[in-house]
């Protein structure tokens, strides 16, 4: 395909309402969404789109997440193109549900702002609710920017409904970071969002009267486990899929995605990893550190799962040490979830960086730059003299 | 019934033949099995009405047996049958006289 980048439209968007408007673009033909803070500017905002006329989707105005979730099941299944959004406590409240979507292979896209989980009760961001769903069998995209928010929400409709995938797909952006914070970013015209996403052509369609299909029926210890395997085998493909995707994206707009993007990694020989919004920070500290000629790098992931082992573990083997930053604790655990998967990746590769894991910005505790040199400092030290204790380390808690 | 390999199902469990249940044997399940006195049957058809598993062999328009390869002897039909005429019989039993 030859690179034509198309004309696109600068505007100021929060991150709700970026998400908004590319569910406007892309015109689903259901949205069934609960409001809670702080994805509820979504909600509000999309429900002008469908009182205005401006979608011809149909709006369900659920009494809850459970019954979002189950909204967009019935309708991706009816063969529709479904989408929702919610965040914190709403996911936790479709926990059930998510499963039965993945299980039936149903391509439905939540955008996800990303709130920590009561109790204390906390409206702010942190990764403890799409953590919480990482082994439902959801593909899930994280954001850095806002301009990612918009790029991830479209791309996330192709990926979910790529005939080799058929996986749901949860696409996060962190909670008031990125869907209250203002930037400037370009939108695509909507006729190239309709054409990029396509007409969505289910294989089975459940109102296909002509052809009756069961959806939803049992599966006994006999079969139940080759399903399971089948998802597997789906998540393996869509390590192929997404780029594929985020390459064709890129063709469009300039903006290419991949499964992770290194960030002055290649030579690096420190190097922190992080999800979302955090990468930002991060890039401006690796930068300050160059230039007082340390060598540092981040590894900020986009895909979280499929969780892209090889390419991670290559990217980061013959670094001296290595920081994962998660924004959620998985307690009792050795380390936060991303830092689980890292060391797996390094370990299953024949790598052995010396590694520790930084939990930090829970309920949406501020992570600043002064504290991303405080972990590079540590990096340092780390390759001086070693560390002994358990990897996990609190950063910014008073202790 | 041979069963399928994982790369051969259609993904998320979706069925596209209809009536496939009869491939699934459930008879299997059985701990009990309905004996039907045909001496006292009547032919009424209570029990072909209340079988949930449409295990009532019928032959011109009489009850001629039990269907045991779905039966799963749930016994419903010796409960509802007014006539007494069906007795649930430990399948052990019923298999050792069938021999």
């Amino acid at each position: 395909m030859v690179a034509q980048k198309l004309k696109s439209k600068p505007v100021a968007l929060d991150g709700d309402r970026a998400v908004a408007e590319a569910m406007r673009q892309m015109n689903p033909d259901v949205v069934a969404a609960y409001p809670i803070t702080p994805q509820t500017e979504i909600v509000m905002r999309f429900s002008d789109f469908v009182a205005n006329g401006e979608v011809d989707t149909e709006f369900i105005p659920v009494e809850s997440e459970h019954a979002a979730m189950s909204a967009s099941i019935g309708a991706s299944a009816a063969g529709g193109r479904a989408q929702t959004a919610t965040a914190g406590a709403g996911l936790a409240f479709m926990w059930e549900v998510l499963w039965v979507a993945s299980g039936t292979r149903l391509p439905i896209v939540m955008h996800v702002v990303n709130r920590s989980l009561s109790a204390p009760l906390n409206i702010h961001c942190d990764h403890s609710d799409s953590m919480g769903a990482r082994d439902a069998g959801w593909i899930q995209l994280y954001d850095e920017t806002v301009q990612e928010v918009y790029d991830n929400a479209i791309q996330a409709s192709r990926i979910a409904e790529h005939p080799d995938v058929m996986l749901p797909t949860l696409h996060a952006l962190d909670g008031f970071i990125l869907g209250h914070g203002v930037e400037r970013i370009e939108l695509l015209p909507d006729n190239a969002v309709k054409k990029f996403i396509g007409i969505y052509k289910p294989e089975h369609p459940l109102l296909d009267v002509d052809h009756p299909v069961t959806y939803g029926p049992m599966a006994l210890p006999d079969y139940f486990f080759e399903h399971k395997r089948q998802q597997a085998a789906a998540m393996e493909k869509a390590l192929e899929i997404i780029p594929q995707i985020g390459e064709e994206y890129g063709t469009l707009t300039g903006r290419y995605y991949g499964l992770m993007e290194g960030y002055r990694l290649e030579d690096a020989e420190f190097a922190t990893v992080a999800l979302g919004s955090t990468a930002g920070t991060t890039k401006t500290v690796v930068d300050e550190l160059r230039d007082q000629g340390v060598k540092a790098g981040l590894l900020k992931l986009r895909c979280f799962r499929p969780f892209p082992a090889t390419i991670v573990a290559k990217a980061l083997g013959d670094k001296k040490a290595v920081a994962v930053l998660d924004r959620s604790l998985s307690f009792g655990a050795q380390g936060g979830p991303l830092f689980l998967e890292v060391v797996t990746a390094l370990f299953t590769h024949g790598f052995g960086p010396k590694v520790v894991n930084i939990a930090y910005g829970l309920g949406g505790r501020d992570i600043v730059p002064a504290q991303i040199h405080q972990i590079y400092k540590e990096l340092i030290e780390i390759d001086g003299k070693g560390f002994t204790g358990p990897p996990l380390r609190y950063l910014g808690l008073r202790e | 019934m041979t069963l399928k390999t994982w790369r051969e199902i259609l993904a998320g469990g979706l069925i596209t033949n209809a009536g496939n249940s009869e491939e699934y044997e459930t008879g299997s399940w059985r701990s009990y099995r309905p004996i039907i006195d045909m001496d006292r049957c009547t032919h009424c058809m209570i029990c072909w009405v209340y079988c949930p598993d449409g295990s009532i062999l019928v032959t011109d328009g009489k009850v001629s047996g039990v269907d045991l390869a779905h039966c799963k002897g749930c016994g419903i039909c010796a409960h509802e049958c007014p006539r007494k005429a069906i007795s649930m019989v430990e399948e052990a039993l019923a298999m050792e006289g069938a021999q």
